[in-house]
């Protein structure tokens, strides 16, 4: 049974349809990447995943997740605006153990150490504000900041970006190793296919809200069915 | 650079004059109600402001003024400042028909004439400092909410309220925890005018004998006092006058100045 089925969902704003039609299921511990324009519907079709934004006409089914809010997380885009910039690092990883209660409030300092370490953070950034910490740290705080749920499926909306290219292996690099240690379920948003054919099991491609293309990823990446994914495709270097 | 310099002026002109409420009874010479022998005499050693026209001494009078006219603008500032800020937000957050309600609310205090609508309010309840204070504040917060829910606008499409959202926190958490610490910058410049302008609304109120009663002294209510005597003792007015006039402009280049530095416009 596939963790999470998506069927025939569908967002329109007035005339404008940002996803339409679309349907796909994740499965248990696999990475699924999904690629597009932007304004393709890739971040929309995310948000109605996790219940952020309400479908018009479809539905979701959740197989083995109770609590979305808890078992399904979201890394964002942009590490400068995905962090309050008020509240302190090891707050801001404390809050969601603090809000589903899955530790007693003197256990809870140990396990943000354990969290900022698993990122590869040291622990005395806890103390710390987001502005004295670089755009690459703070991206490692927002995935910490989604871990601390222990979620079963984690959505990366672009996680690696707005990040220097420096930067960016080393962050995907993390990812892959998080994703395989904790057997986590991930749907990865990327525009980019050298990072999809880096982090991901299996392809599906978004066009003007609709999906075009979905399968293993060799055989997107070798043999393209559609003319829009060969036009992505010819865009790499 | 100048208005840096404006701002640290006012700041240190308000500091004295806090400072001045806050030790009054150590300050004043004479009983601020006490009647002296001499009525209307002129600013002398003795007397350094004069007295009025039932022998009372002016400085002491305005030192225990600045007390009233201070802590009925703080209290004032905070009871508007509180209430705009929870509309506000409520609002700014939640859009759609609470935003209509709550903004349509807004429009129609606005509507009226404050200053008609707090003598209204005051005819009916007994004129005292407290009802003065409470009538200010449920009566100028309406700014205040079209600012807070501006911010609250702009606030909310940030992707770390989106975080907050996906980890399960409440609206109230959202709200109070996460977007009103980002919003503070601009709340407390809108305080810090807003306090300008209750001082003088507590002022105009007591000039009209609406506010502070007498015998207790209020910047405002001197100025009442110094009406008949304005060509024979023209320093009962020109004193709380000038009072009035430098704290209402020291609080607006603090205003002014932070509002530089938070970035508001």
């Amino acid at each position: 049974m596939s963790l999470i089925e998506v069927k025939k969902i569908s967002k329109s704003y007035g005339p404008v349809k940002a996803v339409d039609n679309v349907s796909l299921s994740i499965e248990h511990g696999e990475v699924l990447g999904l690629v597009g324009e932007s304004g393709s519907g890739k971040s929309t079709l995310a948000r109605m995943i996790l219940r952020l934004i309400e479908p018009t006409a479809g539905e979701i089914v959740y197989n083995g997740i109770q609590n979305i809010r808890k078992d399904c997380q979201i890394v964002f885009q942009d590490p400068q605006t995905s962090i309050n910039p008020r509240i302190k690092i090891g707050e801001a990883i404390a809050e969601p153990i603090l809000i589903h209660k899955i530790l007693p409030k003197e256990k809870i300092f140990r396990r943000v150490a354990e969290l900022l370490t698993l990122v590869e953070l040291p622990v005395r950034y806890a103390k710390r504000f987001p502005h004295e910490l670089s755009g690459g740290e703070r991206q490692r705080v927002g995935i910490a900041r989604a871990l601390a749920c222990e979620p079963e499926f984690l959505i990366l909306d672009e996680p690696v970006s707005a990040l220097d290219v420096s930067i960016q292996v080393e962050v995907l690099k993390l990812l892959k190793e998080i994703q395989q240690k904790l057997a986590l379920t991930y749907l990865f948003i990327a525009h980019d296919f050298s990072v999809i054919n880096y982090m991901c099991d299996r392809v599906a491609v978004m066009h003007e809200g609709k999906m075009v293309e979905i399968g293993q990823k060799e055989q997107i990446i070798t043999m393209p069915q559609e003319p829009y994914t060969r036009k992505l495709l010819s865009a790499v270097l | 650079m100048g208005r840096n310099k404006l701002a640290l002026f006012g700041a240190t002109l308000l500091s004295l004059f806090v400072l001045v409420a806050i030790f009054a009874p150590m300050i004043v010479p004479y009983d601020p109600s006490a009647i002296l022998e001499n009525d209307t005499l002129a600013p002398s050693a003795q007397h350094w402001f004069g007295t009025d026209d039932l022998g009372r001494d002016i400085f002491s009078r305005a030192v225990f003024g600045a007390r009233i006219s201070l802590t009925v603008g703080l209290v004032a500032v905070v009871i508007s400042l509180l209430l705009g800020t929870l509309l506000g937000a409520l609002a700014g957050y939640f859009g759609g028909w609470t935003d209509s309600l709550i903004m349509r609310f807004v429009d129609v205090m606005l509507a009226f004439p404050s200053i008609f609508l707090i003598l209204a309010i005051q005819a009916m309840l007994t004129p005292n400092i407290y009802n003065v204070m409470v009538v200010i504040g449920l009566t100028s917060w309406m700014g205040v909410a079209r600012l807070v829910r501006g911010e609250y606008l702009k606030i909310r499409e940030l992707s770390y309220v989106e975080a907050a959202k996906a980890i399960g926190c409440s609206p109230a958490r959202i709200i109070f925890r996460h977007i009103l610490p980002n919003a503070m910058g601009p709340i407390i410049v809108a305080g810090t005018l807003g306090m300008a302008g209750a001082i003088l609304t507590e002022s105009s109120l007591s000039f009209l004998g609406m506010g502070v009663q007498p015998p207790m002294a209020s910047w405002g209510n001197m100025l009442m006092d110094a009406q008949a005597y304005l060509l024979d003792a023209p320093w009962m007015a020109v004193i709380p006058g000038l009072l009035i006039f430098t704290t209402v402009l020291s609080l607006y280049f603090v205003g002014e100045g932070l509002r530089e530095k938070v970035g508001v416009s």
